[in-house]
């Protein structure tokens, strides 16, 4: 073990002198063993990446990115091997390493921050102790100094008050302040490459600005390298000095970050390029440049800008759902982190006691209009939209729907009122709303059999196939359990059966989320054209001001349950008025145009 | 649900076929367990018309027979063929265990799924029920029940089910409450779905793989506490041929080296626990969808 160290510290040292690049992947082939045979997941990938360098891995699910970065740390599950290829590292032949040495490796040269940063801290260890481990382990503190440079590195990673976060458990922290925390400890022990893999996904945009700039300013002050793994082009462009564009294992193209914007080289590329939504567009520009063949066969949708036209000049006529002084109280939760508090004496003010998810809000939603209600996590967007949904009682005020007060009908009595099937919700994972055990046939006859007045036979099934078409769902899926679908798939089959009713209202709760930009692009505008054809109102909520701006006529920001800034999607987009609009605005991080 | 059995019916039973002896294949051990299984339903449903002496029928002449070509287990201090009698308990065995295992599923599974999907009061009075069954020592509670109760069957049944309630209501519980705010739950609830209607028609067959597996588990146990019952003088009576009652019957005679009469019933209940034991986790993988390809 301790000649191991010595060899890779050397490897290490000597790899300082600019002769070679800190990290040489070549010609990788990696497998997988799986019930189907031998599957091929990446396949004569190259990379080079230089001492202080940042290199972008960019590509859609299943593109195998992350594999690639596995292999890197060679922390591979046991199905996978490398088939074929040479990974150095510093010298060091990683591919063929034996895994004494690879464990010392990994934390102390190469460490990585993964995607979701709470389920990366253990729950039960504060996270002063977590990041003081890792230096125990690697002999960077020995147990008399150990406080003293967790807190050291806390400071590093922009922590407040880090003499009292030593003591902190992950739930008590923010999700932003987790990966902080995950970074802290990726770098305790000041490695020189680290792998992000989608170090912000899940992370609100503000906070994933904070969280890059931090990353970035860290690796610059170090010299450190770093291999950035995300599906965000526009995030890669941001940040990386490199771009390396990856689909279905295959790298298609890499080129410095400048560059691949201005003059990406693959159709991939090109079609990746297209459908990140960014200002000045259309939905329509999101779609590939190709005759695509429409998602929707759409009796001709009328072109967007005229759509928006004639909604911005006809005011107007009806108001379809109207929300008044809307107000939701929750007790506070927390109960372990107050009991915590109190026990180190600090206690609570009483005011804090309730939590006001939603604060008096009041806006209205046109008949045939999108509304998008965007904000950042925790602003009361979703409150909200559960409220309208009818799921959740409100505390205080009024919603009317096409005239009638449906906020004075409790949630649990709504399922059988004839009003739920004029309001419908297309929920934000594709995967966790469909239930495992129905055909996508059986989904999307469900509420056509509780509420449509349908008890199955030939009738339904003729239903649901012209729902299935509307959404661009070959008819050979319906007998398809949600697994064997793709996420666009599920999405739409998400989409046919939130329609199935023909309801007034459907809320969008961040339909495309989960989903990659190419499918984003599919979906948003098939959601598009539905509206078109069927005269529905959309309620969108989401985090992301673009996508929002793409699909809705009007805007409403929100921030700690209030309504901050409302209007026009090119008015709140172009000139926004209130400071956070801007902060949230500036904060996505753009492609170079 | 009629949509989905009457024109997928074919083909997804061709694909459950399939998937059966894909795990089959790909776990002998699965294979190896619902060989056994086979054998015990076999003997549950033939055993009186296979066996080759009538179980009942003494013959004082051939008593305490050890093992030979004519009674392959031996007899019994009263002369009665084991061999016939291990066999033709089987189906008093297994009608014990699969009664009350069904019992229990019903009862301790739906209180379960409704206490984890419900929470709220509904949660706290069947979370006490179940606390107060676990408080006692369950074999002494199951003596307690039959003895209360009447010395009958139908009563072993019921306190086998009784005893093992807690443990479905807990299995139910934790499944039901991950799946409470699941998204396809809410979907069920905006497709006009009522809240008992998604715990049956969603949240049921959503846990009954693990349901399935919990069951196959109890089976062994049940079969155990029906036997261990008879064998301290509760439930089945003699003559009665019972695995349980035979071990009593025959315990005495090991000191005097007649072991055959206690061993065969004894190995004869081991296999049927060890079988439904290996069952549990074949069956698993056959009823869990995220395993179909």
């Amino acid at each position: 073990m301790h000649g191991n160290v010595d060899v890779t510290a050397q490897a290490a040292k000597t790899s300082e002198t600019p002769s070679g690049p800190l990290l040489e992947v070549r010609d990788l082939t990696v497998e997988f063993a799986t019930r189907r045979g031998v599957v091929t997941a990446v396949s004569q990938v190259n990379l080079t990446l230089a001492k202080g360098e940042t290199l972008g891995i960019v590509g859609e699910s299943g593109s195998g990115k992350s594999v690639t970065s596995y292999t890197v740390m060679r922390i591979l599950d046991r199905a996978g091997r490398i088939a074929e290829g040479s990974i150095t590292f510093s010298g060091m032949d990683v591919a063929h390493a034996p895994e004494s040495a690879m464990r010392d490796l990994r934390g102390r040269e190469m460490s990585m921050i993964f995607q979701n940063p709470r389920a990366a801290l253990n729950p039960i260890r504060t996270v002063g102790r977590q990041i003081g481990d890792v230096q125990l382990q690697h002999v960077q503190a020995d147990a008399r100094n150990v406080k003293e440079k967790v807190i050291d590195i806390l400071k590093q990673v922009r922590i407040a008050r880090p003499e009292e976060r030593y003591q902190a458990y992950p739930f008590e922290l923010s999700g932003g302040m987790c990966q902080r925390i995950v970074i802290a400890l990726a770098l305790a022990c000041r490695p020189q490459l680290m792998i992000a893999d989608e170090p912000t996904t899940g992370l609100d945009v503000t906070t994933q600005k904070a969280v890059m700039d931090l990353v970035t300013e860290l690796t610059r002050e170090r010299g450190m390298s770093t291999l950035l793994i995300t599906h965000d082009l526009g995030l890669a462009a941001a940040y990386c000095d490199t771009v390396m564009v990856m689909e279905k294992g295959k790298v298609v193209e890499t080129a410095p970050a400048e560059r691949i914007f201005r003059d990406p080289q693959h159709p991939y590329t090109r079609k990746l390029m297209r459908a990140t939504p960014r200002p000045g567009i259309t939905l329509r520009d999101l779609l590939p440049e190709e005759p695509a063949v429409s998602a929707a066969p759409a009796q001709n949708p009328p072109p967007q800008s005229e759509a928006r036209a004639q909604a911005a000049s006809a005011p107007a006529t009806k108001v379809l759902l109207q929300v008044e002084n809307l107000v939701k109280e929750y007790p506070r939760q927390g109960a372990p982190s107050a009991f915590l508090s109190g026990l180190l004496g600090k206690k609570a003010p009483p005011e804090e006691r309730i939590f006001r998810a939603v604060d008096d809000i009041s806006f209205a939603v046109l008949k045939g209009e999108s509304v998008g209600l965007v904000g950042e996590s925790g602003c009361g967007k979703s409150t909200t939209s559960t409220i309208v949904m009818r799921l959740i009682d409100p505390t205080a005020g009024r919603i009317s729907f096409a005239g009638e007060d449906i906020s004075a009908i409790p949630a649990k009595d709504f399922a059988h009122h004839p009003m739920r099937r004029r309001i419908q919700m297309v929920f934000q994972d594709p995967t966790e709303s469909l239930n495992p055990r129905y055909t996508a046939e059986r989904a999307i006859a469900d509420p056509l059999l509780r509420m449509g007045g349908f008890s199955g036979g030939a009738k339904l099934r003729a239903r649901v196939a012209d729902l299935a078409e509307m959404v661009g769902l070959p008819q050979n899926l319906l007998e398809r359990f949600p697994h064997q679908l793709s996420g666009g798939q599920k999405a739409r089959v998400g989409i046919a059966r939130a329609i199935a009713l023909d309801p007034d209202l459907v809320i969008l709760d961040e339909p495309t989320a989960a989903l990659d930009v190419s499918v984003q692009a599919v979906v948003l505008n098939l959601l598009e054209d539905l509206k078109q054809r069927l005269g529905m109102s959309y309620l969108f909520v989401s985090h992301d001001l673009h996508v929002v701006g793409l699909l809705c006529d009007r805007v409403i920001v929100m921030r700690a349950g209030r309504i901050v800034e409302e209007g026009s999607s090119q008015q709140v987009l172009d000139a926004p008025k209130d400071a956070y609009t801007r902060e949230l605005i500036a904060a996505i991080p753009h492609p170079p145009v | 649900m009629t949509l989905a059995t009457a024109d997928t019916h074919p083909r997804g039973l061709a694909a459950t076929l399939a998937h059966a002896r894909y795990v089959i294949s790909d776990n002998p051990v699965t294979g190896i367990a619902f060989g056994m299984f086979l054998v015990l339903v076999v003997c549950a449903l033939l055993g009186p018309f296979i066996v080759p002496y009538d179980p009942l029928a003494s013959d004082t002449a051939a008593a305490l027979q050890a093992p030979s070509a004519t009674h392959w287990f031996g007899t019994d201090n009263l002369g009665r063929d084991i061999f016939s009698r291990v066999i033709v308990a089987t189906r008093l065995d297994m009608a014990i265990a699969v009664f009350s295992v069904a019992l229990v599923f019903a009862a301790g599974g739906i209180a379960g799924i409704a206490s984890g999907f419900f929470g709220g009061w509904t949660d706290r009075i069947i979370g006490r029920i179940s606390d107060t069954i676990m408080a006692f020592p369950l074999f002494v509670l199951a003596m307690g029940i039959v003895a209360a109760l009447g010395n009958t069957v139908t009563n072993i049944v019921i306190a086998t089910a009784i005893i093992n309630f807690p443990l479905y209501v807990r299995v139910a519980r934790s499944e039901a409450a991950i799946r409470r705010q699941a998204g396809f739950v809410q979907a069920a609830r905006l497709t006009g779905n009522s809240e008992w209607r998604i715990l049956l028609t969603t949240i049921l067959p959503n846990i009954m793989p693990i349901m399935m597996v919990q069951m196959s588990l109890t089976m062994g146990y049940a079969i155990l506490n029906a036997a261990g019952l008879s064998f301290i003088g509760l439930g089945v009576r003699p003559p009665t041929p019972e695995w349980g009652i035979m071990v009593a019957e025959g315990a005495a005679y090991i000191v005097s080296g007649e072991w055959w009469i206690a061993l065969f019933p004894g190995l004869a209940l081991m296999f049927a626990v060890f079988c439904f034991n290996l069952l549990g986790d074949g069956l698993r993988d056959i009823v869990d969808p995220q395993r179909r390809t």
